[in-house]
């Protein structure tokens, strides 16, 4: 807790206190646990001095800035049509299988958490998906194991 | 009006010296810019096809001496993926882009507004901004750059969504006028232009207006990165000449079997095969029959499609992205999809379909912004054209 309260200390030093600042300052401490949990953005809203009303107005309007606990990475897959015709319902239901859990769950290990998202911006290799920050594209229910795998062994 | 074939153009990712293009354009008047731009007859290639040069001369126009330019790189309609591609290929010609419109507005500051999606641009980005900076030192130019990382809105490629976005609000849209031009970023003139616009205005610099004008046709001069998929055997991402007709289009992308084409992505028009002929892909004036501006979306849909599970789709990214602003979007997206999946479903009669036609019109009438008022764009196209995949 202090740990964390301190980081939020930092993060607003780092970007400044004005209001321009705050998707940044979000962006940043939402990366240390990959959310942000109710007491960050009332601290955030502290160390701002900005209403908690407003930062949880703006926290909650981006997909990306995620309030709910997640695992150690996120898998974001694209949902959009052209991905969705080239087969992205049968990538999400291998995810499904292999890591044992529903959309919007997170594994017991805490390891992924598996969650769909619009249009990822690569229509052209779909299906495509995030894990993170990294795109993988042209899947397939294969690959998408292998990908899995692969985090198991190196991460 | 001659039509065009389809016209492949390689210029956009062809090797050019950027430093020289600046080094020339820098030494020139700034009047003289603007000019060439106004000559060139380059519409924003974002998709609302703003003329550019008109753009910068209003911003530059402007008194005082903070100003900003925005590169809008917030690539989310579906279909879309020409701006990651320019991003991860050509960065420095995006940066010259921006480097002009300072030089023409007296901006001393920017920003590449990047979605979240393409995070993973930023190490190649950072590092050419590093370049970059070198060289503005070079010119003495005045003018920075830096990254600001988008949250994961589709609606913040709307303009005035994404200064609201960028001064740590809500992406909600504003009311226009005023104008970013004249009220942007912190309330201060701001140019807010897609990455491939940028692009194209080092491209008429390089090339020259009038070279840049025997592409295409009047009123959409130029070419223009098309973002191609669905049912094609080419998908991808190719440089064409505007205005020419998609009938032309599917001949060359299409795979023999194409029922339908998606010009705009999402809020845009679904076009279905008995049409392909009178419609044609450029902004308004200019083109006889039907033309259609795009940012570049094209997705092509074949015979074993279903065009209810193509709108299902779009009704579903429209009711997930609004930003709940204004009623008419807000509950409009709600109810349209609602409504679909009662007629299918046998749950409402198919004269329902009537109502909603009715309710997508009137969203086009009275919703705030881009977003809900386009709604109706792919909403009225597909169900008038494929009415009865809609109830079967």
């Amino acid at each position: 807790m202090q740990k964390r309260e301190s980081a939020i200390k930092a993060a607003v030093q780092k970007h400044g206190k004005e209001r321009k600042n705050l998707l940044p300052i979000l962006q940043e401490v939402k990366q240390i646990k990959n959310y942000l949990s109710r007491s960050d953005v009332a601290e955030i809203g502290v160390e701002m001095g900005l209403a908690l009303a407003h930062v949880y107005g703006v926290a909650s309007f981006y997909h990306f800035i995620d309030l709910e606990e997640r695992g150690q990475n996120i898998i974001w897959v694209c949902k959009t049509i052209s991905c969705s015709m080239k087969g992205s319902n049968d990538i999400v239901m291998t995810l499904k299988e292999r890591l044992k859990i529903k959309l919007g769950e997170t594994t017991s290990d805490g390891k992924f958490s598996l969650l769909e998202t619009n249009c990822i911006g690569w229509c052209h290799k779909g299906p495509a998906m995030l894990i993170n920050d990294e795109p993988y594209t042209d899947l397939t229910p294969e690959k998408v194991i292998q990908i899995i795998d692969d985090y198991y062994t190196n991460n | 009006m001659a039509k065009k074939k389809v016209k492949r153009v390689d210029l956009i990712f062809k090797g050019c010296d950027c430093n020289k293009v600046l080094t020339d354009a820098l030494k020139m008047p700034k009047e003289e810019i603007i000019q060439m731009l106004l000559d060139s007859e380059l519409k924003g290639r974002g998709g609302a096809g703003f003329p550019t040069g008109l753009k910068w001369k209003m911003a530059a126009a402007e008194k005082g001496n903070r100003k900003y330019i925005i590169c809008n790189a917030d690539e989310g309609e579906p279909g879309t993926f020409k701006d990651r591609e320019i991003l991860d290929q050509i960065p420095l010609k995006v940066l010259g882009g921006m480097a002009l419109a300072a030089y023409v507005t007296g901006a001393r500051e920017g920003f590449i507004y990047l979605r979240h999606e393409y995070r993973f641009l930023i190490p190649k980005l950072e590092k050419t901004l590093e370049t970059f900076h070198q060289w503005m030192e070079d010119f003495e130019l005045d003018f920075t750059v830096k990254l600001f990382i988008g949250g994961g809105a589709y609606i913040c490629g709307e303009e005035t969504a994404l200064i609201e976005s960028m001064e740590g609000k809500r992406g909600e849209p504003r009311n226009k006028p005023p104008y970013p031009t004249h009220d942007g970023y912190l309330g201060k003139p701001t140019v807010v232009n897609n990455v491939e616009t940028l692009v194209y205005s080092m491209m008429v610099m390089h090339i020259g207006s009038g070279e840049f004008k025997t592409m295409g046709v009047k009123g959409s001069s130029g070419s223009k990165l098309f973002s191609i998929s669905g049912d094609t055997p080419k998908a991808g991402i190719h440089e064409l000449e505007l205005g020419m007709s998609l009938d032309d289009f599917v001949k060359e992308f299409g795979d023999g079997n194409t029922k339908s084409v998606q010009v705009g992505g999402a809020s845009g028009f679904c076009v279905p095969r008995n049409r392909f002929k009178e419609v044609h892909v450029g902004y308004e004036d200019g083109l006889k029959g039907y033309s259609i501006p795009t940012g570049g979306s094209m997705m092509l849909f074949n015979s074993s499609r279903s065009m209810y599970n193509v709108l299902h789709n779009y009704l579903v990214f429209f009711e997930e992205e609004s930003c709940g602003q204004c009623t008419p979007c807000r509950v409009g997206c709600q109810q349209l999809l609602k409504g679909v999946e009662a007629v299918k479903y046998g749950e409402k009669s198919h004269k329902y379909l009537d109502d909603l036609l009715h309710l997508a019109a009137t969203m086009k009438l009275t919703a705030k912004c881009g977003l809900g008022q386009s709604v109706a764009n792919s909403f009225s196209s597909i169900v008038e054209n494929f009415r009865e995949e809609m109830i079967y």
